[in-house]
């Protein structure tokens, strides 16, 4: 069954929003995403109908709003097609995920002289908190890097792996380039040199396959707000066996099992990593996201944003002085691009003029920009509801733009 | 030489000519086109204005007790913007400088229609004119910052 864009498109309220006398184009979803009717329902219902503290409250709101919250982390498990719901996690957010691992896993599995493999795609959340483990633990950060087209090179990841190696975080997708990374080729080859492994999934889960027991991964960390559900809720999923086996991030309430002066033992999965009142609501607008991505065929939502990511492609290339980044063999959702003699800024700002709405700068790759010998890129980025005739308005607004600036 | 509040007045009633922000952003261009650039000796790690995103270089300069300054950024839009300072602030006596309260940015609106990223840069070149006239009227003959 075809997806129904139209429907779609009506299903996400701010997207008929005028911006300076123009209807909103908004391509900046590699950013954030918009978020459908459905999503903002389930969190002012939350609000208006079960408001209350969980977990350990004895009174009907607050089984009502635990009931919700656990229901959510189960929508979560089965969406990711985890072994168990307690392998699920709430955090704020992707980088809290992250943190969260390097934090633990390094406390427990990371000596002097280990070393921790990252890539050169990797966006700043899933680079800085492994150079801080390396850094406070004596390891080795080692890098896999690009090639001119914007993948990993294999071989030189093949190299790097040793009996050193004890840990390999990379992106599934790039936020810059759109690169899909071959990632359970990545995780095989890591978990024969005896490592685990921690997929930044941010860019990858609202586009492509999601499984992480299919992936073998040992840690799969994204947000909630780059799928269409609310910001402030990311998950970190772990392997039970790691999340058993790696001591607790924080302290404080609902993480505790018992305290005592001499010693304090810890609450079981999941609650040993979700010290104090954790975000209620969160997890319930994000389960409704995932119910509403679960309503759509989720191969036709893929072939659709293809589909609309190489006509993207093709209208770009056609525009005079116009270089294209990240040329992938297999890649999602990001157009990044610079015009000759052109700031990224300026792009951007007189594209919203037009009511064009993109992302410029680094976009929290310093790496990969300085790679490419860039300071910055714009980089629009397209969702289950944007359309050919967006794309179409993008263009025209970029050929003004170019025109504005004496180009 | 007009009052740093004239020049200010002249400016909003130029942007008030050009209601549309599409003509205000060509007027900003053009006067970021119209600028000159800076000397490629004078784009250094001190002249760097932080909190921009885009590169902005200001050179300041003390001559008996007045601010003069020059500006270039590899944004156009940014590059006008730093010429409405030069506009407003350059030449003007150090002391005017400091006590002078900063009302175009609001006035055109443009404080409200910029990223928050441009307007913190706007105000980070504001703040190192004002540190430097700080500096120019404690010593009117120091000729650099």
């Amino acid at each position: 069954m075809p997806l129904n864009i139209e429907k779609i498109r009506g299903d996400f309220p701010i997207l008929q929003t005028q911006v300076h006398g123009k209807p909103l184009v908004y391509l900046d979803n590699a950013a954030t995403t918009q978020k459908p009717q459905v999503v903002i329902d389930a969190v002012t219902d939350y609000y208006t109908t079960m408001n209350s503290n969980i977990h350990r409250g004895s009174h009907y709101l607050a089984n009502l709003a635990t009931e919700a919250h656990e229901n959510a982390r189960k929508t979560v498990q089965k969406f990711i097609n985890a072994q168990y719901d307690h392998e699920v996690i709430f955090t704020r957010g992707t980088t809290e995920s992250i943190n969260l691992v390097a934090f633990s896993f390094g406390e427990a599995f990371i000596h002097p002289g280990d070393e921790v493999i990252v890539t050169e795609l990797e966006h700043h959340s899933n680079f800085v908190p492994w150079q801080m483990l390396c850094e406070r633990r004596n390891a080795h950060l080692r890098m896999v890097p690009m090639t001119k087209d914007g993948e990993l090179d294999l071989e030189v990841y093949a190299n790097l792996l040793n009996e050193k190696t004890r840990m390999v975080a990379f992106n599934h997708v790039s936020n810059s380039l759109g690169t899909i990374n071959p990632a359970k080729k990545i995780i095989q080859m890591a978990h024969d040199a005896g490592a685990a492994v921690c997929v930044d999934a941010a860019q990858s889960i609202q586009h492509i396959d999601h499984d992480v027991r299919d992936l073998d991964a040992d840690f799969y960390v994204f947000s909630g707000h780059k799928m269409y559900g609310p910001t402030g809720i990311g998950v970190l999923y772990g392997k039970e066996k790691w999340l058993d086996a790696i001591p607790p991030y924080q302290g404080g309430g609902d993480m505790i099992d018992q305290v005592t002066l001499e010693k304090t033992t810890y609450n079981k999965l999941p609650f040993k990593f979700e010290a104090g009142t954790p975000n209620i609501v969160g997890p319930i607008g994000l389960a409704a996201a995932i119910d509403y991505l679960n309503s759509l065929p989720f191969d036709e939502i893929m072939a659709y944003e293809d589909n609309l990511l190489e006509y993207g492609r093709g209208l770009l290339q056609n525009i005079d002085g116009l270089t294209l980044y990240g040329n992938a063999k297999k890649r999602t959702s990001i157009l990044a691009f610079n015009i000759k003699g052109i700031h990224h800024y300026d792009v951007g700002t007189l594209l919203d003029t037009q009511g064009v709405a993109v992302r410029t700068g680094h976009h929290c790759t310093q790496l990969i920009m300085k790679a490419l010998g860039v300071s910055g890129t714009v980089r629009p980025a397209i969702a289950l509801y944007n359309t050919k005739e967006e794309l179409d308005t993008f263009e025209a607004a970029l050929h003004k733009v170019k025109k504005m600036l004496g180009k | 030489m007009a009052t740093i509040s004239d020049i200010q007045a002249e400016i909003v009633e130029n942007f008030s000519f050009l209601p549309q922000w599409e003509e205000r952003y060509a007027y900003l261009i053009e006067l970021g086109q119209k600028l000159p650039p800076l000397d490629d000796t004078l784009k250094t790690e001190d002249n760097i204005v932080r909190g921009c995103q885009s590169t902005v270089w200001l050179q300041r300069e003390c001559r008996h007790g007045k601010v003069f300054l020059q500006a270039d950024s590899d944004s156009l839009i940014v590059k006008g913007l730093a010429a409405l300072l030069m506009q407003v602030f350059s030449g003007q006596d150090a002391e005017a400088v400091i006590r002078a309260k900063l009302t175009f940015f609001e006035d055109t609106s443009l404080s409200g229609h910029l990223s928050s990223q441009r307007s913190n840069g706007l105000l980070a070149m504001v703040e190192k004119i004002r540190k430097f006239a700080a500096k120019c009227a404690a010593d009117p003959e120091t000729e650099q910052d």
